[in-house]
């Protein structure tokens, strides 16, 4: 820190469960060089100005989606904002929106890892595979159909951005709506017709009023708004589909 | 005995937190000048049904000052409804590929807002060519 000349302020969102009966604000003055993260900015009150303050956090790279927070109230991930981005003003950092606050800036995400096991997030092949009949061939363009939607870290930016999600929790949500169609769309995947019955439900697609913005602030480049609103279709689709076809899933 | 306390943060005024949230307010409500907007046809179409004079009275009910002041509004809020529909197309749609590159985007809202250029252009000019 050999040119730490400039100092910042940053306020953060304090919540205590063992003292405070609601989150409080508490300001601390940040010395700060250009090439410092927010996450950085909390690490050094976290070691010099007061070791009680919380928050999770591990690669310092966006890609173990630990750091997620809300930076003068935008979803972010704190180690890929930068305190110069704020300076000369201050910051305010939160924790992540729509999440019950644990302590500080940690927030519970018990609700999101449930809904995650429900969208069965993994490859379901179409039938029994012997070892030996060799790998999955796949070609470019159907690896396209569901590539980005791969690059979902869990970060639940996406959450903290869907006010649907914070006003009916019960709403499955972006990201994992989005993984649902990333094992949906790939071709060595059979489990559609299972995740189908979820994409149908209240909780799955029709809770999407299609604000957009979990979208805007994904720190990968993954599209929720779209993997939701295409299955929109998909469900209308599943639903006309079963005065058609026998065995149809809709409930 | 468990210490946690998990707190719950309220959710009321939440379209006021972000301005894009705002935006999205302004973008539904236009749906709303819309439906508004389609009454009004719809009662021209009963007027129609119910003879000329009927009919004609409903036209001049439209060319009351107060009334043309009210469809400029309506026609500023169904075109940027207009913008908005065509804006979020692109998510709704399966992904689309042109050769091993997506497609972008804004190439196809910029395709429905050319179209829907062109669409009113073509409906203008006719309802001047027939005079009306």
């Amino acid at each position: 820190m050999s040119d730490a000349t400039k100092t910042i302020e940053i306020e953060v969102l304090r919540y205590r469960p063992e003292q405070d009966a609601e989150p409080v604000l508490q300001t601390f003055q940040v010395p700060f060089t250009d090439d410092m993260s927010v996450l950085q900015g909390l690490q050094y009150i976290k070691d010099y100005l007061d070791g009680t303050v919380s928050f999770r956090w591990s690669c310092r790279m966006a890609i173990c989606g630990s750091c997620g927070m809300m930076i003068n109230g935008k979803p972010e991930l704190s180690c890929k904002t930068f305190l110069r981005q704020y300076y000369p003003g201050k910051l305010r950092v939160e924790a992540l929106a729509h999440f019950p606050i644990e302590r500080d800036l940690v927030v519970s995400i018990d609700d999101f890892v449930e809904k995650l096991e429900t969208i069965k997030p993994y490859i379901i092949p179409r039938e029994p595979r012997a070892l030996d009949a060799g790998e999955y061939l796949q070609t470019p363009a159907e690896l396209a159909q569901y590539e980005q939607f791969s690059s979902c870290i869990n970060c639940l930016l996406c959450y903290a951005a869907c006010p649907q999600y914070g006003m009916n929790p019960s709403f499955t949500g972006p990201a994992a709506l989005a993984l649902l169609h990333r094992y949906n769309a790939d071709s060595r995947d059979g489990g559609k017709a299972q995740r189908m019955e979820l994409v149908n439900s209240e909780e799955g697609v029709w809770s999407c009023t299609l604000v957009g913005y979990c979208s805007e602030v994904c720190p990968k480049g993954v599209d929720p708004a779209r993997a939701i609103n295409m299955n929109k279709t998909n469900s209308a689709l599943d639903y006309f589909l079963r005065f058609v076809l026998p065995k149809g899933t809709a409930k | 005995m468990s210490a946690r306390k998990p707190y719950v943060r309220p959710m009321a005024g939440w379209w006021r937190r972000n301005p894009y949230y705002v935006r999205y307010m302004i973008m539904e409500a236009t749906s709303v000048i819309v439906a508004i907007y389609a009454v009004i046809l719809l009662i021209g179409v009963w007027r129609l049904s119910q003879g000329q004079v009927p009919y004609e009275m409903w036209l001049n009910s439209l060319r009351q000052p107060l009334a043309v002041v009210f469809h400029g509004f309506l026609l500023l809020a169904m075109c940027y409804h207009a913008y908005t529909w065509w804006k979020v197309l692109p998510k709704t749609l399966p992904l689309i590929h042109f050769g091993d590159k997506p497609v972008p985007g804004l190439l196809l809202s910029t395709a429905g807002w050319t179209a829907t250029l062109v669409a009113s252009a073509a409906i203008y000019a006719t309802v001047r060519w027939c005079g009306l």
